[in-house]
């Protein structure tokens, strides 16, 4: 009984970590401006992965296995924040603006 | 149904999502009109690997793969850092650089006040910000 209820939510974890990645990369493609494409990538693809690999810590079922997807998974969230923050500003400040459907950059002010 | 079962099948579908996701995600790497666009795409491509690695980590058992997940997040965050740092040292776009800087000419001037950012030395760029900022608390 433990097993099934196990396999049903590394099956689920599995589901929902490949979808946010397709949405993600569907936020990629279609958004119309690096900065929302910047809003899709870095939070969804960061969750994608990140639920993948939470339930390759689980389904392994040692102690040891899941303390290091668990590191994985921190070190994710912690790190693509930083990455996606960096490439925005770069972007900014060399020049690349928002499209039209944005109505407001307060960078620009500075 | 046994458990082993269902979770292979759901991984083997959630192989074909991956799938699905990498071929999107390398699509705006070909197309995307900007640098910046192809980066970001380069990182949520290296982000579907890691998806992949755990996948098949829980596909074939062996614990191994989270161990190069990991490792690839870390080559992946740098790369990305890494790029950033090469759009920064660029410096700023010619006035006909793309579509989106053509499509926002008048508001790319501001940006074009500071030509020698590509001397390319963040201590250049860094007291550039300073006296910027200081003006504005001037005017305000």
């Amino acid at each position: 009984m433990m097993d099934y209820v196990a396999a049903i939510v590394v099956s689920v974890l599995l589901m929902a970590g490949a979808l946010f990645a397709l949405v993600a990369a569907l936020g990629i493609v279609r958004l119309p401006d690096l900065y929302t494409r910047m809003h899709a990538a870095s939070k969804a693809g960061t969750v994608g992965s990140g639920l993948l690999l939470f339930a390759a810590g689980i389904e392994s079922g040692e102690i040891a296995v899941f303390a290091r997807s668990l590191a994985g998974f921190v070190f994710f969230i912690l790190t693509a924040p930083v990455a996606a923050h960096l490439l925005a500003r770069a972007a900014h400040k060399t020049g690349y603006r928002l499209l039209p459907p944005s109505v407001r950059d307060d960078l620009l002010e500075r | 149904m046994t458990p082993d079962a269902i979770v292979s099948i759901s991984a083997s579908v959630a192989l074909v999502i991956l799938a699905a996701t990498f071929l999107v995600a390398s699509w705006r790497v070909i197309v995307g009109p900007t640098l910046p666009d192809r980066i970001l795409a380069l990182d949520t491509l290296s982000g579907t690997a890691i998806g992949f690695l755990a996948v098949v980590a829980v596909k074939t058992g062996f614990a191994l793969y989270i161990d190069i997940a990991i490792s690839l997040g870390l080559v992946g965050f740098l790369a990305t850092v890494a790029f950033a740092r090469f759009v920064l040292s660029r410096g700023p776009l010619p006035a006909s650089a793309g579509p989106m800087a053509a499509q926002t000419d008048k508001t790319v001037r501001p940006a074009s006040k500071k030509p020698d950012a590509k001397v390319k030395s963040d201590a250049k760029l860094k007291p550039k910000t300073t006296p910027a900022r200081k003006t504005k608390k001037d005017r305000t």
